[in-house]
């Protein structure tokens, strides 16, 4: 199959827009309109480099995409959105050609619209709802909102004249945010738009969380992330890095010693989870938060001007069927691997990946050994990996999440030849602000308990993001931090 | 970015310095650490001992062999100079109380990170007897600072040239038959601490041990400092340095502390070589 380039693929688009009136479009001459195509760097030049892999629509491609909504009246897409974004109507802005109008509609809802339109589950959340993928009966053909989002997005950014939103007077009032993740990122634009003090507080040198350390390069140039953090700063929010609330400063001083009004805590994830496996602390095993961390955040990916190592891998096995199980795939392999499995014990539909990210690692080559799960990890003499025993698994009946729960194949143990194994199966929660934070109630995965308004035990701390949800997603993280900052601003200006 | 206040060079590798850090300073406690990083960009994280602090002077110090490309270039920084990144202070303090009689194990630049907890120790009414290893006179660090705590110092290099000519077991294991020390601290290379729980574990003597891994970000969240302890993985930087010396798996976190040793090689080689060619240039 021959790889489509850009050039060719915005001709199609041209095409297909010369031959409609776009003025008067009918229901069916729009979902007549093909699907169009993401353009990307070809997969075999791909791998040889970081760079994105998905290019972004030409105009005429992101016309043609956007003629295909059908501009529903109880826009089913809204329900999906986690910040509840006016879909139709950005959509229809873009297909008018207005995209500063349709960029601002987004921005009313969401803050981080580059990035969400990249990394969004979008075929689980908006386009799962779209009438027209369900006219067409295949939510792949549904509209793609999230590449439209992802067009005006980045012609803003590029234009270089991203409008900044109205700070309120200053209030007086000071708002702590521990975590610059996604979570922390959107309570502090919401709060500082109110006119309060806003600080976040990072451990890492570097703000952005997951979108820095996590997400690679490939999938969310770093750039993006700087340039929203950079926005942040513009509109006066301050940011503290090498910060460890529990460590550098207990979460309560920060109100008691430093006199901040309220707190929001977004600290994420945490802590890899292990297969507790035979051969887990043999070396050449990773966990995914260690592997992507080193690459993406310490630049091991270039050696010539990185003090941080990776490790030298020839043959990688992936544990695991998420996103990230994805990222440290595809990053093995741009590192030079030669051979790269995702071992997964159900089916890829059972996959939580995204569809997207499955078929870009396809594309690359990665190999997926679905239905097999390891057992253990075998090593050498030096304590270096140098296999991987797995037992083969097939589906029974559905367990509480819904999916078919795998069960293993007794006597169907096989050994796989490989020399790095990297663990992506979770985090817990990192316990550091339970420690050191007495009556803060967490439930016993160590996640922060809050209610519907994000409000933790202790009066004036709010909480979200992965640090409540568990390993979720970038816009959950963001659809928390949107409530949580109502909720701050309300207490704010009850105060 | 924290300012460098003093340097001075104790040995042949061996430096000390006292940085600007007025919260790590304020919240540190014995046994805890910092992940220091150069540069912003392409620096990488390391972890170092706090050696001791001043909460007055809001600084804390260091003291750190040159090892690799990062302590090689950390002790380039000149006073007045700032290092980018510093993370602090880190992992679990250490439990202090009065236990009755403890012996504090240090070897080489394991001293540094021993000097805060003897003090503690010492603090809270224990009789505390050190004894001090290094290979050679010229990497014996903090004589005086730990005289200073010392009930009995004992010293020994492994080369004669100062103290006793003996590894630091020797001295132990005579303590551990005469003396019967209720606790056994021991900091140092990861070979010392290994025998050192393995002469005290016939005379049932709990010993602490502080590991020193490879780490990134030093909260818990990449796992690269895991260890067994007693079977069970346990990470350096959140649930330790700390650990029962007598269930750690030395042998493997020796391994794992070798999983980039090629790469690490070719830099401190490359340090060196730069370093001759800056003498020849100054």
């Amino acid at each position: 199959m021959s790889h489509p380039s850009k050039e060719q693929l915005q001709k199609e688009a041209a095409e297909v827009l010369s031959a409609l009136d776009i003025t008067a479009l009918k229901p069916k001459q729009r979902i007549a309109i093909p699907v169009q195509e993401m353009p990307t760097q070809d997969p075999g030049v791909r791998i040889t480099n970081m760079e994105e892999v998905a290019i972004g629509y030409s105009k005429d491609q992101v016309i043609a995409e956007s003629l295909r909504c059908l501009q529903c009246k109880n826009a089913p897409c809204i329900k999906g959105c986690p910040v509840s974004i006016d879909i139709p109507g950005f959509i229809l802005k873009a297909a008018e050609g207005d995209f500063q109008g349709s960029i601002d509609i987004i921005k009313e809802s969401s803050l981080l619209p580059a990035i969400c339109g990249r990394v969004c589950p979008q075929e689980a959340q908006c386009q799962l709802y779209c009438t027209v993928g369900k006219s067409l009966k295949d939510v792949e053909k549904s509209v793609s909102i999230g590449r439209i989002e992802r067009y005006v997005a980045d012609l803003e950014r590029e234009s270089g004249t991203i409008k900044m939103p109205e700070i309120a007077p200053s209030t007086g009032k000071k708002v702590a945010i521990v975590g610059s993740g996604p979570a922390g990122i959107t309570v502090a634009a919401d709060v500082r738009k109110a006119g309060h003090d806003v600080t976040i507080f990072e451990a890492f040198h570097k703000p952005g969380g997951v979108m820095v350390y996590g997400i690679p390069e490939f999938r969310l140039p770093k750039s993006i992330v700087a340039k929203e953090i950079d926005n942040l700063k513009q509109m006066g929010v301050k940011v503290e890095t090498n910060f460890l609330i529990g460590r550098t400063r207990k979460l309560m001083d920060l109100m008691v010693k430093d006199g901040f009004d309220a707190i929001f805590v977004g600290s994420g994830a945490g802590l890899p989870k292990f297969m507790k496996i035979e051969g887990e602390n043999l070396i050449g095993v990773f966990s995914a938060n260690e592997y992507l961390t080193r690459s993406n955040l310490m630049k091991a990916y270039d050696p010539k001007n990185a003090s941080t190592p990776i490790y030298n891998s020839k043959t990688v096995a992936v544990l695991g069927g998420g996103n990230v199980a994805m990222d440290a795939a595809r990053t093995a392999q741009r590192l030079g691997a030669e051979k790269v499995y995702v071992v997964y014990r159900r089916t890829e539909k059972e996959m939580p990946a995204r569809v997207e990210e499955v078929g870009h690692a396809k594309e690359e080559g990665i190999d997926f050994l679905l239905l097999h799960n390891p057992k253990r990890i075998i090593g050498d003499d030096k304590g270096r990996v140098t296999g991987l025993e797995l037992l083969r698994y097939e589906l029974g009946e559905p367990d509480d999440s819904g999916r078919r729960r795998p069960i293993a194949i007794e006597g169907s143990e096989s050994i796989l030849d490989v020399d790095t194994v990297i663990v992506s199966i979770g985090n817990d929660s990192n316990p550091l602000i339970k420690q050191t934070t007495e009556s803060l109630v967490t439930n016993k995965w160590g996640n922060i308990i809050v209610d519907e308004d994000c409000k933790t035990s202790i009066p004036g701390v709010f909480a979200g993001g992965d640090i409540v949800l568990g390993a979720a997603t970038v816009i959950l993280a963001m659809g928390q931090g949107r409530t949580a900052a109502e909720s701050i601003n309300k207490m704010l200006a009850e105060k | 970015m924290n300012k460098v206040l003093h340097k001075e060079q104790l040995g042949e590798e061996v430096f000390r310095m006292r940085i600007e850090a007025p919260l790590i300073a304020e919240e540190r406690s014995p046994g805890q650490f910092v992940i220091v990083q150069i540069d912003t960009d392409f620096g990488e994280r390391i972890p170092l001992t706090i050696a001791d602090a001043d909460p007055e002077e809001g600084s804390i110090t260091i003291i750190f062999q040159t090892v690799g490309s990062t302590t090689h270039r950390l002790a380039a920084i000149e006073v007045g100079e700032c290092i980018e990144n510093l993370l602090g202070p880190l992992g679990q303090p250490t439990y202090i109380e009065n236990f009755g009689k403890v012996i504090c194990v240090g070897g080489g630049i394991g001293v540094a990170p021993m000097h805060p907890i003897a003090q503690g120790l010492k603090k809270a009414g224990n009789e505390v007897k050190i004894i001090m290893g290094a290979r050679n006179k010229d990497l014996m660090i903090m004589e005086e600072d730990m005289a200073k705590i010392a009930d009995e110092l004992i010293l020994c290099t492994d080369d004669g040239s100062y103290g006793r000519k003996a590894l630091v077991t020797e001295p132990l294991k005579e303590l551990c038959e005469t003396w019967k020390p209720d606790m056994v601290v021991a900091i140092g290379p990861p070979i010392m601490m290994k025998f050192c729980a393995e002469t005290t574990r016939p005379y049932g003597v709990y010993t602490v041990v502080s590991l020193n891994t490879i780490m990134i970000d030093g909260t818990g969240m990449c796992g690269g400092c895991r260890v067994s302890v007693g079977g069970e993985t346990k990470f350096v930087c959140v649930d330790g340095p700390e650990f029962d010396g007598h269930l750690v798996d030395f042998d493997n976190m020796m391994l794992r502390l070798g999983t980039y040793k090629t790469r690490e090689a070719e830099d401190h080689h490359e340090c060196h070589l730069e370093m001759a060619i800056q003498e020849l240039e100054d």
